[in-house]
């Protein structure tokens, strides 16, 4: 019975929502990405940086070390699992029938083949890969803009679609329907996943945090247009930059500005 | 210079001039999917060559660089990551500083490809976006998930070059221009202590 209370939740979290999307700032056209909080992000950024150096980098690193890498998987593998229902609702609001079945399949044969998640063989022995969701793409999928940039503490690169979406995935997880303490198990299991994805990507996050001028910057953008691309697939190249045409464009700014026409 | 083109007539030259390059600049673009594929393909080849060469450090930061300066369109790029400072450069400058770039991104870049041994890149597909081709690659690593690579490819240099690569709809010319810029920046926006920059980065 402890799910009523959670679905009560979402329920009053949905008009609140649409008011507050609403809000949403608009997207810039060709491309660009809005950020009118940049100062406060970059706020953010610097927590997330400092959070990272004391704590994710060097525990990620000995969570690596000493922990063999099949069981690490095993761990992060079981996070995942733990996510296949939220999957499978937002496939379901999204009217994609297919990945829903597909999840759904997954969700079953890892969790019993594959003993409780800890194993995929969905993935290895069925060809079925994972194909995660959540209600930040549901929300693309029904046509809200991205909004601003944020980079929120902790959590990291997002916008404003994407944080009403994490705040939702939160709020309702469908395995909470399941057993009472789904979500705490949830937010449990995904700290070891956290740390393995700190560690296997150690050097590209790095190489970001560390090794660039302006590791903001870089973030941001590596976000937005990831994002994008995962939601629209094939258009991403739309927002290609043109060098030539913007390269001339420059060249003949000069001349014009010279000229004086 | 400016008495030069204080004369009206001149300056109407001038102005034809200038439209007539412009116009030209759009036309001389003819480039087909198969021809863009084609391009892709060696680079694939090669870049699959490198990856799987057994090659470290060096050496292979050295390949990378070969197929990067034969393949793309390295002034355009250069130019571009530089931005409108570019303009006012010397000749000079902009050599020293194209150089110091190629040699960064290979660097930058190799690191991360050093990763890939045992994997293979395939192109599969091309389409027309805007006034380039867009050619499409999946790199598949070995107990990894695939990901798409995407060339964009122009012919507006005179040959076919890539001038933007994108991995997983991130761009490399988008991050670079931002980088270049932000140690543009950092070096009170002097280009020869951004080309020494350049140099020990990456």
């Amino acid at each position: 019975m402890t799910c009523l209370p959670k679905f009560n939740r979402f329920a009053l979290i949905l008009p609140v929502l649409f008011i507050g999307l609403s809000a949403c700032s608009p997207a810039p056209e060709g491309g660009g990405i809005n950020d009118p909080y940049e100062n406060l992000n970059r706020a953010s950024h610097g927590i997330n940086k400092g959070a990272d150096q004391v704590f994710f980098r060097p525990v990620s690193g000995a969570y690596g070390a000493v922990t063999p890498a099949p069981v690490r998987r095993g761990l992060s593998n079981v996070a995942s699992n733990l996510n296949e229902p939220r999957s499978f609702m937002n496939h379901l609001a999204q009217g994609d029938l297919d990945d829903a079945g597909h999840t759904f399949v997954r969700f079953l044969l890892n969790s019993t083949l594959g003993v409780l998640g800890l194993f995929d063989p969905a993935t290895g022995d069925f060809g079925l890969e994972e194909r995660s969701t959540g209600f930040g793409d549901t929300l693309a999928v029904w046509g809200t803009p991205e909004g601003a940039y944020q980079e929120l503490p902790l959590f990291g690169p997002s916008n404003e679609r994407d944080t009403v979406g994490r705040i939702v995935d939160i709020a309702t997880n469908p395995l909470s329907v399941l057993a009472g303490d789904g979500p705490e198990i949830a937010a449990a299991t995904s700290f070891p996943s956290v740390l393995n994805s700190r560690y296997e990507l150690g050097d590209t996050v790095d190489g970001i945090l560390y090794d660039s001028a302006d590791s903001y910057a870089q973030l941001r953008l590596f976000y937005t247009e990831n994002r994008r691309f995962e939601l629209g697939g094939q258009s991403s190249a739309e927002n290609a930059f043109d060098p030539y045409e913007n390269l001339y464009e420059e060249v003949y700014e000069g001349l014009y500005d010279e000229l004086d026409f | 210079m400016m008495n030069l083109i204080s004369d009206p007539t001149r300056r109407r030259v001038l102005k034809g001039a200038l439209a007539a390059a412009c116009v030209a600049g759009t036309p001389a673009f003819a480039l087909s999917e198969g021809e863009a594929t084609k391009l892709i393909n060696s680079v694939v080849g090669d870049i699959n060559k490198a990856i799987n060469s057994g090659k470290t450090g060096n050496a292979l930061y050295r390949d990378f660089e070969g197929i990067f300066k034969r393949y793309a369109d390295v002034p355009t790029i250069a130019r571009s990551v530089l931005g409108p400072p570019a303009r006012s450069a010397s000749k000079s400058q902009l050599n020293a500083f194209t150089a110091a770039f190629t040699g960064y991104l290979a660097r930058k870049y190799g690191k991360r490809f050093r990763d890939f041994k045992g994997s293979k890149i395939e192109v599969t597909g091309a389409r027309k976006v805007k006034s380039f081709q867009e050619v499409r690659a999946t790199a598949k690593l070995r107990g990894q998930s695939p990901f798409t690579v995407a060339f964009m490819v122009s012919d507006r240099s005179g040959r076919d070059k890539f001038f933007d690569l994108l991995i997983e709809g991130i761009s490399l010319l988008k991050a670079e221009r931002s980088e270049v810029g932000a140690m543009l920046d950092r070096a009170g926006g002097n280009i020869d202590k951004l080309v020494a920059d350049l140099k020990k980065q990456g």
